[in-house]
């Protein structure tokens, strides 16, 4: 295998890791969802006061994987 | 995005896919060929545009006539102000709210934006970094100066964290002043890359159900595809419309932070 392969090789293996990174993207935002309603069901008069922050800890929790999204898309389409 | 030809062709000649899911982002010239200069008018311009005109059209004319029981368009932009309204209100503090106008110009910029670019063969200027970054940085450099312009050399208190243990603070202090500085880089390729996920996702099963097709079980295959389209569509209206309350929702966060630095 000469090096150019090897290179497109890793570029593609790298772009298949880095998309692992939506993953645990998503079972952060699952948590953040889940934690939310299982809150809001115990005291859901307190809810709808909260949907905002609900929101704010959403996209902090999903902006990572869309980081290791644009890691992938980087390693398939930039380098 | 200016390497695409290229990386097309490569695919090509590699014989990787044959369909192209981010060529729906490139930036072209709307007449001609011609080089791209700063004031070419191409395709993120018309759009830009375009989305200026909509809200024009809802917001002007839509309430121009003020009457007592709204019309359709005018009950949107009663919706709209008071939406935004609130959230200011909650989020950035009674003080916030004379930032008003500008938060309501953010969130319904981004939304029209967002929006135009779900009609087929459109084109999304919010999927650009490049459009959103101004945005972001823009809000980080107003929200920075304010801080400071209001608070003066208090406003660094935002990183000094007077309630922690005093051997953690400076380490508290740096981590602070590292996430402040990452809030626009964030702020932007949140906005960005959501909007960008989506269209490449749409784009790869509207590829896909043709491409299955051609095989025996395609028959089968491609209802479902289409179906998946649809359903990811309607998905990617819900992105739209919360990409834009995320992003103003933390320009509120960020402008309660200058106003209110301490902790």
């Amino acid at each position: 295998m000469d090096l150019a392969t090897a290179a497109a090789l890793g570029k593609f293996i790298g772009a298949g890791l880095a998309a692992i990174g939506s993953g645990a993207a998503a079972i952060g935002v699952g948590n953040v969802a889940g934690n939310f309603l299982a809150g809001a069901l115990r005291n859901p008069s307190a809810a709808g006061s909260q949907t905002a922050t609900l929101f704010i800890g959403l996209a902090f929790a999903e902006a990572l994987g869309i980081f290791s999204f644009l890691v992938a898309l980087l390693l398939m389409f930039a380098v | 995005m200016k390497r695409k030809t290229d990386v097309a062709g490569e695919a090509q000649s590699e014989g990787g896919l044959a369909f192209h899911p981010l060529d729906q982002f490139q930036v072209q010239p709307l007449f001609g060929h011609g080089p791209i200069e700063w004031y070419t008018i191409t395709n993120v311009t018309l759009w830009l545009a375009l989305a200026a005109v909509a809200i024009i059209f809802v917001f002007v004319v839509g309430s121009s006539a003020r009457k007592m029981i709204p019309t359709r368009l005018q009950s949107v932009g009663e919706v709209a102000y008071s939406f935004v309204h609130n959230m200011v209100e909650d989020v950035a503090g009674h003080d916030g709210a004379k930032y008003f106008p500008l938060i309501m110009t953010l969130f319904v910029f981004i939304l029209f934006a967002n929006m135009l670019g779900l009609l087929p063969g459109s084109f999304t200027p919010t999927t650009h970094i490049a459009v959103t970054a101004v945005l972001g940085f823009g809000v980080f450099l107003f929200v920075t100066l304010l801080g400071l312009y209001k608070h003066g050399l208090h406003f660094l208190g935002l990183f000094w964290m007077s309630d922690a243990p005093l051997v953690l603070r400076p380490i508290i202090a740096v981590i602070e002043v590292i996430s402040y500085f990452v809030r626009p880089v964030s702020h932007s390729i949140r906005l960005a890359g959501n909007i960008m996920a989506g269209h490449a996702v749409m784009k790869v099963f509207a590829a896909f159900a043709p491409m299955i097709l051609i095989s025996g079980i395609g028959v089968l295959v491609t209802p479902v595809s289409i179906l998946a389209i649809t359903a990811i569509y309607a998905l990617e209206v819900l992105v739209a419309f919360i990409q834009a309350y995320v992003f103003t929702i933390l320009t509120c966060v960020y402008l309660k932070d200058a106003l209110h630095p301490g902790h």
